[in-house]
């Protein structure tokens, strides 16, 4: 099953090219709109159901699930929210869709919007993307000239209004009840769940949210079947996953690989390889909320379920490769301070727990820490894990507790009391 | 509501579908610790000192914002719980200045309570370096950033209870803060100093001022002749400081205890609120007989004042021209008790003991000097005057039952319910009935004006003329009718607004751990100290008469409108 990709895929990636609308239609654009509005929402959504797509934003809900939570909502007015706010250092996939197949993901909007029987719209795009929104406007805007969006779309009686929302500029609005309420106009930060936004999201009406990337596999699978998506990937991970890769690789970039090949394989397939004469040391999972695995972990497959068994997060796709000649102290540090800087505050795991970790971690890097500093920054990390309120202050703690179960004797020889009592007797 | 069976820490047990993980372990008798809950507030989950495990859910689940579902296996023992709720409380105390034991808050502080309980021993997060700059700006209130543990509980209480909404939390991070817009202080906002977000904090970051050092030095001082004026709504309340429980009448104690603290007279509020209902309630008479502006509204509380002042300055000929019971205590004690006992108004200190931090700011308005210097001079919470007690070593179980000073101390049961929401209509309605019909009232009950509804609405036939009266307490509610009268909506002759929910017995400076539950049992106290005194209605103080008949010599008259009465002004 684990093809490599060649000319049949689900990504029309080549960097450099903007697909327009002429050429999003040349290439079976839109033809899966209007098959989802003549076949209806039901079964549109039986062949997404089938399919088995899962959200690509880090939490993997399957996707027709969420859309029947909202069609069991007896509310008529429903929104869809596409959640455009990548965020995460070293993630940039929705972007690339954002910017050169932005019809594809218009389309996705549009057909999801459908079968969840919304009306109106906002694509949340963060706020340092200036470029893609400025293509997603000029792309709305069209999509609406040509009736593929708007009033009566394709003439099905079906509308839908979707506007594009800057985001202010804050990680957390990733979360997607933090997204909502930015979009409310209020502080961007997490509400309590339930009610889930299926049932109360957006000014309390039923909200659909789904990632760039799950909204633009739609098309392709209404347009080709959940049978042709299934060719790609595992049975218990279908199709194909957008990956970021990034670090002391050979080729970085953006690549589209089928679910069930393994991490070694992207890495040397589509990576090249670490770096000449240099070894791999670590790889990040999941983005700057993922793992950092040793190189032995590598052969397990990009596969949910597989992940999941070992601990790996496969996040939103990123990759990033660290050699030998990285410290992995440092490289969680900065993670750490990434977090610890876009945390809203609001809870306290999250909020005072990063920040004693970071302390730490300065100690630790400044060669002040003790062994006792390590077992406290483990203790941390679990409350951190454990108990912060939002996915993604949970997340935060990802990289410290991997890093801390696989590279502990790193931590550990950077203390101070690390060394035999007799060398301390000696120097003091 | 259906029970349905969960498993509480290996134990099966029923619990109504609809509560939360927190409510099913306390009616279990299992007290998990929390912080940022409060009964009366809508939950937050902030703080996750509350956590619990929950079978088959992968992280640990916060027991207030989660529901109970059927079959749900929850622990709350777990080691796994215990380090996390530790770590948890370490985490908050590394952010804390750790100032317990010269914080007015040692000894109530919820933090402190519940990180005893937990055994946390050791605070391995370094300390916190920078530190905030205090408020100080208003007499009512202190504010102390350094301490403030991000629960907003204050925010809530000052947003969704008062809808006052000046404070805020800022920032985001390690750099969240919780206070008025811009990191302004209280007295530059449109805060009214109605202390409930001090009632509701649960360390020390913001309290009252406290003026216990200028009421132990005016006792000392050989030359002040000290009198203290107690609020009625703290004779309910006091012994709560005490370990006595909510709803305690302690009349009789609370003046033996002021007395051992060496205040020379020991007067009581009750008799200038029975005052205030003779003033006040021929002001709407006269204000219905001359077509004043009605409806009119009860000016008694100073942080409704406040609030009136700065948000609704338009409706401000609504009010009613009285002063509070408090003030027209202050102005009489230092003219009309001065001259009676013969002493000069400068050599006596007027102290009072209110439920109420926004007291502390009516007594220092520039106004309130009708006696030629300011008529209350310091201003007690009962929190304070509980610290003061504990000072002095003074063991209030053991204190016998004393009587107020005469005159200013005698008063009746219409004056005690000024304490609870609705008690200063109930106290109008039974003079205003009697003046106006020359009638006897049967039943001086008038119990629809009476309970913790938000807003409450009563109408009395008076001589043929019908008296509406609409009673509202909180400032959310007091909103709701300011709305309405702006709308022109409001059917109502006569309105009673106390700024805080339940009225004086919920006050800013009442005891801390009060609860809506709490407010109802004292007000339940309240409505029997009506019942036990032997005069209920405010005309019939002899003590009221006998000042009308030699000083003021009538309602309204140009002495009260002098002493009595004030005027109110723009702030927005």
């Amino acid at each position: 099953m684990n093809k490599m990709l060649d000319d049949d895929q689900i990504f029309n990636i080549s960097p450099g090219r903007h697909v327009d609308l002429d050429h999003h239609c040349q290439n079976g654009g839109y033809s899966a709109l209007a098959k989802a509005l003549a076949q209806g929402p039901e079964t549109s959504l039986k062949e997404i159901s089938d399919a088995g797509l899962r959200g690509r934003g880090g939490a993997a809900f399957p996707t027709a699930e969420k859309i029947k939570m909202l069609r069991a909502n007896t509310e008529k007015l429903r929104y869809i929210i596409c959640n455009a706010d990548e965020g995460e250092p070293g993630t940039f996939k929705d972007r690339f869709i954002m910017t050169h197949i932005p019809f594809q993901l218009l389309e996705g909007i549009t057909i999801a919007a459908f079968m969840a029987g919304a009306s109106e719209g906002y694509i949340y795009v963060r706020h340092e993307y200036p470029e893609a929104q400025k293509i997603l406007r000029e792309s709305i805007e069209e999509a609406e000239r040509r009736g593929f969006l708007g009033e009566n779309i394709l003439g099905s009686g079906f509308s839908l209004s979707l506007k594009l929302f800057s985001g202010a500029g804050s990680y957390l609005c990733g979360e997607e009840t933090a997204l909502i309420s930015s979009i409310e106009g209020k502080k961007g930060r997490p509400r309590l769940k339930p009610p889930y936004p299926t049932q109360a999201g957006l000014w309390q009406k039923p909200t659909l949210i789904n990632n760039v990337e799950t909204l633009a596999n739609i098309p392709k699978i209404i347009e080709k079947s959940a049978s042709w998506y299934r060719s790609f990937g595992t049975p218990d991970s279908p199709g194909t996953k957008l990956i970021s890769l990034s670090g002391d690789v050979q080729n970085r970039g953006l690549f589209e690989v089928p679910f069930g090949i393994t991490f070694a394989e992207i890495i040397s397939e589509y990576g090249g390889g670490a770096k000449t004469g240099k070894a791999i040391k670590a790889v990040n999972i999941g983005g700057a909320s993922g793992v950092l695995i040793p190189p032995e972990m590598l052969f397990t497959p990009l596969e949910y379920l597989a992940c999941s068994k070992t601990g790996i997060t496969i996040g939103s796709g990123a990759i990033f490769v660290l050699d030998d000649t990285r410290s992995i102290l440092s490289n969680v540090q900065n993670r750490l301070r990434f977090f610890l800087h876009e945390s809203c505050g609001k809870c306290t795991p999250c909020r005072e727990g990063l920040r004693q970790a970071n302390l730490i971690l300065d100690r630790l890097l400044a060669g002040e820490a003790v062994r006792q500093d390590v077992s406290t920054l483990e203790r941390y990390t679990r409350a951190i894990q454990e108990a912060s309120f939002c996915g993604l202050g949970q997340a935060a703690g990802n990289s410290l507790r991997s890093s801390l179960a696989y590279y502990r004797d790193e931590y550990l020889a950077s203390c101070r009391d690390n060394k035999p009592s007799f060398i301390e007797e000696e120097t003091a | 509501m259906q029970n349905i069976n969960i498993t509480l820490n290996g134990k099966v047990t029923a619990v109504a579908s609809e509560i939360t993980i927190l409510e099913a372990a306390r009616q279990q008798g299992i007290d998990l610790p929390t912080l940022c809950h409060h009964p009366d507030q809508r939950v937050k989950a902030n703080c996750r000192i509350c956590v619990v495990e929950v079978e088959g859910i992968k992280n640990l689940v916060p027991s207030c914002s989660t529901r109970v579902t059927a079959g749900m296996n929850i622990t709350t023992n777990s080691p796994r719980v215990r380090e996390t709720v530790r770590t948890i409380l370490e985490l908050i105390f590394a952010d804390h200045p750790q100032e317990c034991l010269t914080c007015i808050r040692n000894g109530n502080c919820e933090l402190r309570q519940i990180a005893a309980k937990f055994g946390v021993r050791d605070i391995q997060g370094e300390k916190r370096k920078h530190s905030f700059s205090q408020d100080f700006s208003t007499p009512s209130l202190v504010r102390n950033p350094d301490k403030c543990i991000k629960c907003g509980r204050c925010a809530e209480a000052c947003h969704y209870i008062q809808n006052v909404g000046i404070l805020y939390s800022h920032n985001r991070s390690t750099e969240i803060s919780i206070s008025p817009e811009y990191g302004k202080q209280l007295a530059d906002v449109a805060c009214v100093l109605c202390g409930q977000c001090a009632l509701v904090c649960p360390v020390g970051a913001i309290h009252e001022r406290d003026d216990t050092d200028r009421v132990w030095e005016a006792l000392a001082d050989p030359q002040k002749h000290v009198v203290v004026q107690v609020a009625p709504a703290v004779r309910v309340s006091l012994a709560e400081e005490f370990g006595f429980p909510s709803g305690e009448i302690a009349t009789g104690k609370l003046i033996s205890a002021l007395r051992s603290l060496g205040f020379d007279r020991v007067f009581d509020t009750d008799f200038s609120a029975d005052l205030t209902i003779m003033e006040e309630g021929h002001e709407l008479l006269d204000r219905i007989a001359n077509g004043g502006v009605l409806p009119m509204i009860t000016s008694c509380s100073p942080g409704w004042i406040k609030y009136m002042e700065h948000y609704y300055p338009e409706l401000i000929p609504h009010l009613s021209t009285c002063k509070s019971p408090q003030q027209m205590f202050g102005a009489l004690a230092k003219t009309y008790y001065a001259q009676t006992s013969g002493l000069e108004a400068k050599d006596i200190i007027v102290v009072s003991v209110m439920p109420c931090t926004a007291k502390k700011f009516e007594a220092e308005r520039p106004e309130m000097n009708a006696s030629g210097s300011q008529d209350v001079d310091i201003v007690l919470t009962t929190r304070e005057l509980g610290r003061m007690l504990q000072h002095e070593g003074i063991d209030f179980r053991m204190l016998p039952e004393a009587e107020f000073d005469s005159p200013l101390g005698i008063s009746t049961g219409a004056a005690a319910i000024f304490g609870a929401t609705g008690g200063v209509m109930e106290a109008a309605l039974r003079t205003v009935y009697e003046v106006v019909t020359g009638k006897t009232l049967t039943d001086l009950n008038f119990t629809a004006v009476r309970g913790m509804a938000g807003v409450k609405k009563a109408s009395v036939d008076l001589a043929g003329t019908e008296v509406k009266a609409g009673i509202a307490h909180g400032l959310a509610n007091a909103k709701k009718i300011l709305e309405m009268i702006k709308a022109g909506q409001a059917d109502y002759t006569f309105i009673e607004v106390m700024c805080c929910p339940g009225g004086c017995i919920g006050g800013g400076g009442q005891p801390y751990g009060t609860t809506n539950e709490i407010r109802a049992r004292r007000i339940q106290a309240l409505y029997q100290v009506d019942e036990n005194m032997p005069l209920r209605k405010s005309h019939e103080n002899p003590a009221v008469q006998e000042l009308y008949q030699d000083f003021l010599l009538e309602p309204l008259g140009e002495l009260s409108h002098r002493l009595l009465h004030t005027q109110y002004c723009s702030r927005s």
